[in-house]
């Protein structure tokens, strides 16, 4: 059996001369100080290595078109079996292949590994650099969720205001005018087919030079060399182990910030880049006006022309590090500088929007609504929106559901495509809701204070207070009152009126308020008997002041 | 490869290398388990079935006229993947003379091509490699395999209702 065995790899190895190849790179002499601290580049091989086979699967149920994006990464989180995992290992090995190549770079220089012969190889190195970063900013853009999106605009903004180039780096990024389809086209063209095969190909290259000019060795080591295999080899995998334990934990218990669906006309969203790129956001603050590209383009270019040029502005052969006083400075410089900068950025940042969101919808369920609000809750049970519509999970309908976050739009918007749904979006067979602007203006600003988090509970709202708040809402109390801090304060603030006064007074009082209180302005009400009853049930249910 | 190392000169002790290799084999696959398990899972399970509609109203029963098959057409929920389509819906309903009726899936059993109603000859003909079915269902000739599929039904005041399509034979459920 082993000699058989023995006779096809002879074939195999005869014929291809593939065995033979990879014993001479297993069996590569190394010097014998080499060790721990020469694991990082394999390591950062590997992540490169795991994005890519994350990456393919990714694409396999991803749909790269704005229109479809958000809700087939959606799919993939929620319904794939193991979609969470998968993208949660390409999510976070990409922060992690950025800490990696960073720290290798930094070995390699504080180690003077860059000098003669060895430039080359470095030069090749900030290259790849720059390509994990170009990943990095292209895929921020690929979840096109808000922060994807007003991430994108700032960062084609920039491009755009490169002196002389601008114009041209705006119409390749496809983002003449604004962030759209063709941006986002260019963006996953970028990440997909062009720079994995520049980055394999540059992998590639780079090893080759490595191999070309050998492991540098520690300075002062001239002793005796030993194998890459199996002893260098066995450091190499316990560190990859090591690294892709702490990947495997991240993707398995943090989750991957998805916020809502992008949104040109949220107004309210404060873009801010991935936190490997913060230090350049803080940058940019310190450059107003003519001055915007010093920081944005002139900095960031001489900052990585320097980064590239290093083997050459440092040609002395010296490599122990206790004798290179100025590398060493220049380096801490570098880790305080861009510490510094991160850090001001994430104090000077304000809490993102959509968590502060978070925090206020969980305490609006509908009997925190404003009168109007819970009215439009009326308006659209009147309508039967449910028929088309969902506002909790359960069997699909033919339009969206409105409570998840995605539907959001503004007032305008909504009111608009309640009076013409197929002319605001093309195609939609939603009949037109024949309604008063005021009633689509309520239901409009109920359908703003929808959250998945509260739909179950609004749809518990019993129909007599949302009767009440649409008679509140008819006769116009909210000229006076105020309910939930909507309203004026020309008459008392009706929240706690059941602490305060029974049924038959309000009663009474709605017939004729001047008798029962003296100097009232309030003109009498006249209401059927439902119509009186669903009005105090509602007032009687409003939460206390 | 590893089998041939034994042979290569200035290595560590055999004891240690023996070690380094079970480290990385071992590592190695974990890693590689870790990796492929989910991804095979990604693949290959199918994703969290989303509710489909059960029933969907296909039409007017007292319209059809008793013993020609008749294709009724209907509107239904789909969710293929992220999306939620209203799509059209056929089914091939008869009505028998004693008033029962049968709805067929519109998909011959061979290789699912659509397959119509051939009035001169009474039989169902599917185009593609002509199967013919009976009114019935039941394959008179050709490469199909098995019967028509049926829509599950009800009928409520004269409208009918289609519910999933079984394979005949199978209970429905």
């Amino acid at each position: 059996m082993r000699e058989i065995q023995r006779k096809i790899f002879a074939w195999f190895d005869h014929r291809t001369g593939l065995e033979t190849a990879i014993r001479n790179f297993l069996y590569e002499e190394i010097p014998g100080s080499s060790g721990w601290h020469q694991v990082l580049g394999s390591v950062a091989v590997f992540l490169f290595l795991v994005q890519a086979f994350t990456g393919i699967l990714l694409a396999f149920n991803y749909a790269p078109t704005p229109g479809d994006a958000y809700n087939s990464l959606k799919y993939i989180v929620t319904e794939v079996t193991g979609g969470r995992l998968i993208h949660g290992l390409h999510h976070w090995g990409a922060s992690m292949m950025i800490v990696v190549v960073v720290l290798h770079m930094t070995q390699v220089f504080l180690f003077g590994a860059y000098k003669k012969p060895r430039e080359a190889t470095w030069m090749v190195g900030v290259v790849l650099l720059l390509l994990t970063l170009a990943y990095g900013l292209t895929g921020y853009l690929l979840p096109w969720d808000n922060r994807a999106y007003w991430g994108t605009v700032v960062t084609t903004q920039i491009a755009s205001r490169v002196p002389l180039l601008g114009a041209y780096l705006s119409r390749f990024l496809g983002t003449d005018g604004s962030v759209g389809v063709v941006t986002f086209a260019r963006f996953y063209g970028l990440h997909v087919l062009i720079l994995p095969q520049l980055t394999t190909f540059l992998i590639i290259f780079h090893i080759y030079l490595v191999r070309k000019h050998g492991v540098a060795p520690t300075p002062g080591d001239i002793g005796p060399t030993k194998k890459f295999f199996p002893e260098q080899m066995v450091k190499d995998v316990v560190a990859i182990f090591a690294a892709f334990v702490i990947l495997y934990l991240m993707a398995l218990f943090v989750d991957v910030p998805l916020g809502r669906l992008a949104d040109p006309t949220d107004l309210s969203y404060v873009p801010r880049p991935d936190w490997y790129f913060l230090f350049l956001f803080q940058t940019l603050k310190f450059f107003e006006g003519a001055l915007e590209p010093v920081g944005s383009v002139l900095l960031p270019s001489l900052g990585v022309l320097a980064l590239f040029l290093t083997p050459f502005m440092d040609r002395r052969k010296v490599m122990r590090l206790t004798q290179r006083t100025t590398a060493l400075g220049v380096a801490a410089l570098a880790v305080i500088g861009w510490g510094a900068l991160t850090l001001a950025a994430m104090k000077t940042t304000p809490a993102a929007p959509e968590q502060q969101a978070g925090n206020l919808q969980q305490a609006a369920d509908w009997n925190q609504f404003s009168p109007a609000e819970l009215a439009g809750l009326g308006y659209f049970r009147q309508e039967k929106c449910l028929a088309c519509h969902n506002l909790t999970e359960g069997l699909p309908k033919v339009g969206p559901n409105l409570a998840t976050a995605a539907e959001h739009k503004n007032a305008a918007w909504m009111i608009k495509h309640f009076k013409n749904p197929n002319q605001v979006v093309p195609g939609s067979n939603m009949p037109p809701i024949l309604l008063s602007d005021a009633k689509l203006n309520a239901l409009a600003s109920f359908l703003l204070k929808l959250t998945p988090e509260n739909a179950n509970d609004v749809a518990s709202a019993p129909d007599n207070l949302v009767h009440g708040a649409q008679i509140y809402e008819t006769q116009g109390c909210g000229n006076c009152h105020m309910v939930n801090g909507a309203g004026a304060k020309l008459g008392p603030p009706l929240n706690g009126l059941s602490q305060r006064r029974d049924q038959a007074w309000v009663e009474k009082h709605f017939a004729n308020p001047a008798a029962l209180s003296p100097g009232s302005i309030m003109p009498p009400a006249q209401l059927s008997t439902a119509d009186m009853q669903a009005i105090v049930d509602y007032l009687f249910s409003l939460p206390g002041a | 490869m590893e089998k041939s190392s034994e042979t290569t000169p200035g290595e560590p002790t055999p004891s240690r290398r023996g070690f380094g290799y079970a480290v990385i084999y071992g590592l190695g696959a974990l890693i590689g388990a870790a990796l492929a398990i989910p991804a095979a899972l990604y693949l290959f399970l199918p994703p969290k079935t989303r509710k489909q509609q059960s029933w969907v109203e296909a039409g007017d029963l007292s319209q059809i006229p008793p013993g020609t098959p008749q294709e009724m057409t209907f509107r239904r929920i789909h969710a293929d993947g992220w999306k939620i389509y209203s799509e059209k819906g056929t089914a091939w309903v008869v009505k028998n003379p004693d008033g029962k009726v049968m709805a067929f899936a519109p998909a011959c059993t061979h290789l699912g091509c659509a397959y119509h109603w051939d009035a001169d000859k009474s039989e169902f003909l599917c185009p593609c490699h002509g199967s013919t079915f009976g009114i019935d269902g039941t394959v008179l000739s050709g490469p199909a395999p098995r019967p028509l599929d049926r829509f599950e039904i009800k009928v409520e005041n004269a409208r009918l209702w289609l519910g999933p399509v079984h394979q005949a034979g199978e209970t429905s459920s």
